[in-house]
């Protein structure tokens, strides 16, 4: 198994700020990784360290072999970068766009052409490719701006938060890209604050916060830590709430109730779907116990957090940019 | 080389569509000049006394000196809207080569400094301004305008990479252009001034190139004791190509640096 990115304990401060505190790293090449933390967590920073955009304060980072420190040129040419924000040139014509990248990897005039032309067509901006990018809506800027990172066709690919401020039917399109890259044989790393995106994209997920890795494993490994669905519940009063802890304490599998500060809300991870959501109701039916407020969800980032670190990712100011 | 060439050539490309689509911008620089031709040339015209021709003649070559460095807050200005909108990010993770993106800007912004050099000329023309030394002189005297221009413009790559937003760079270029511009024999003779003030403004490299446009294009001047001023063509060249070198290596560096 060759590996396309290793980083070994990579470090990084802005000023006092502690930005990356020894990350490790490993993807396999022809894998997804999705890197799934809050804002602030250190995923910009550590994509912007791969794509030689910063250099680091300690530890290591290889691209296809080639070290990012060492050898920043040999890296470039293996890697494609899509930014949080859409990097295309608005004065530009979606065509001249890719027109421009393809030019300065010096594919030549005829072969640049005609893949500026094949990526137009693949990302459906065939019609608006003569438009200049100012018009464009904000998910085809983003298709522009994914579409411009695979010019040279790059073995490696990194995605900063692809999808944010995406609407659900652009983030789908998206997905349905990325998937289609993958498939012919892109090593890619993702970054995002969704745990959905990197369920649908990722092969592993790593969950990085405060610029540490806490976890690394498939996205139904992590789920499995978690739980399976989320229950909140609300009870009448707090007497209520301490047995309700104790009797959803014997009666489900999942994880142990928590009890939140107001003293009456409750959330819990079941496990075995309908069937422990249901075994759960009816216990505190049994017991007794008055319910204002019974939702289930699926596992959210917070949950993850919260079983990770016994605390939801809190305000954290903003990731710094180099 | 060749990449370098190829990496250039496309960057400035960009830069000159870009020009073609934003023509207000273009207007920016060439009216500003125009207006300091007419105005100043009025209203200082009608109180300064120069000795062997008229004002205009004798303001002519500061102005267009004037506008050669103020060219540096266009170019930072658009150094500052790169970084911000995630485009040089793309062009740094790109195998190009790190010289070729800040090349492209200020080989493009020449352009620029061109219309505005024309602009003034043919304003300056309808106002009686001459060249009285020939064709090949006034040719070298533009020549030395553009080094100026071009130097400037690396100086603002550097000032855009460094203050890395709009408002400082406005505040930076105006804290650089006027004390230039105005320490200097661009809009009045130097005769008049005490003798320690005199000798800065005789040193201030804008004044060289002044003077030295003024001795090209034959127009009046009063030629000052210090060395600059007894020969401002030499003076003039040597100064700008310093600063140009200077100017590019730090910017260079600066670009690199992450």
């Amino acid at each position: 198994m060759t590996l396309a990115i290793e980083i070994t304990g990579l470090r990084k401060t802005y000023g006092s700020q502690v930005a990356l505190d020894g990350v490790d790293l490993s993807v396999p090449a022809g894998t997804v990784l999705g890197l799934l933390g809050p804002n602030g967590a250190g995923k910009t920073t550590v994509v912007r360290i791969l794509s030689t955009l910063l250099a680091a304060d300690g530890g290591t980072a290889r691209v296809c072999g080639h070290d990012v420190a060492a050898d920043p040129g040999e890296v470039r040419r293996r890697i494609g970068l899509t930014g949080q924000y859409a990097a295309v040139d608005e004065m530009l014509t979606g065509r001249e766009n890719l027109v421009l990248i393809g030019t300065l990897y010096r594919l030549g005039r005829r072969a640049t052409r005609r893949r500026a032309d094949e990526l137009l067509e693949r990302f459906g901006l065939t019609e608006a490719g003569g438009r200049l990018a100012k018009t464009y809506s904000g998910g085809m800027r983003r298709r522009l701006d994914l579409a411009a990172s695979l010019v040279a066709d790059p073995p490696v690919l990194f995605l900063d938060e692809p999808t944010t401020g995406l609407d659900i039917t652009n983030r789908r399109t998206l997905w349905a890209t990325v998937r289609e890259q993958v498939g012919l044989g892109t090593t890619v790393l993702l970054t995002t604050q969704y745990l959905e995106e990197a369920d649908q994209l990722a092969d592993r997920v790593a969950v990085l916060d405060d610029g540490r890795v806490l976890a690394d494993g498939t996205a139904e490994e992590l789920k499995r830590k978690v739980g399976g669905e989320q229950l909140h519940l609300r009870v009448r009063s707090a007497t209520q709430a301490v047995t309700a802890v104790q009797v959803l304490a014997r009666s489900s599998t999942g994880a142990e109730p928590m009890l939140d500060a107001d003293g009456v809300s409750i959330r819990l991870a079941v496990a075995g779907g309908v069937t422990g959501i249901a075994a759960a109701a009816t216990a505190l039916r049994d017991a007794g116990i008055e319910i204002d407020v019974f939702t289930s969800s699926a596992p959210t980032l917070d949950d993850v957090f919260l079983s990770l670190v016994g605390r939801t990712p809190g305000p954290i100011p903003e990731e710094v940019p180099a | 080389m060749i990449a370098l060439a190829v990496q250039t050539t496309a960057l400035t490309n960009r830069h000159l569509r870009h020009l073609t689509r934003m023509p207000m911008r273009l207007l920016g620089v060439t009216v500003m000049p125009i207006a300091y031709v007419v105005i100043f040339g009025y209203l200082f015209g009608s109180v300064i006394e120069v000795e062997g021709g008229g004002y205009r003649e004798f303001l002519m070559a500061g102005i267009f000196a004037q506008m050669m460095l103020t060219n540096l807050q266009h170019t930072a200005l658009g150094v500052v809207d790169d970084l911000r909108n995630g485009i040089d990010d793309r062009f740094r993770s790109l195998p190009v080569a790190g010289f070729a993106v800040p090349l492209a800007r200020t080989v493009a912004d020449l352009t620029r400094v061109v219309c505005a050099c024309v602009a003034m000329a043919v304003v300056g023309y309808a106002m009686g301004w001459r060249v009285h030394n020939g064709l090949t002189s006034a040719l070298a005297g533009f020549g030395l305008l553009l080094l100026l221009g071009f130097a400037s413009a690396w100086v603002g790559v550097l000032v855009g990479l460094k203050l890395r937003n709009a408002e400082s760079v406005s505040a930076v270029s105006f804290l650089v252009v006027m004390p230039a511009t105005f320490l200097s024999n661009a809009f009045i003779p130097l005769t008049g001034l005490p003798a320690w003030l005199r000798t800065v403004c005789e040193w201030n490299p804008l004044s060289v190139v002044v003077a030295a446009c003024r001795q090209l294009f034959g127009n009046p001047g009063s030629a000052g004791d210090s060395w600059p001023m007894q020969h401002p063509v030499p003076a003039a060249v040597g100064l700008t190509l310093a600063l140009l070198a200077i100017a590019a290596v730090l910017a260079t560096r600066a670009y690199r640096a992450k």
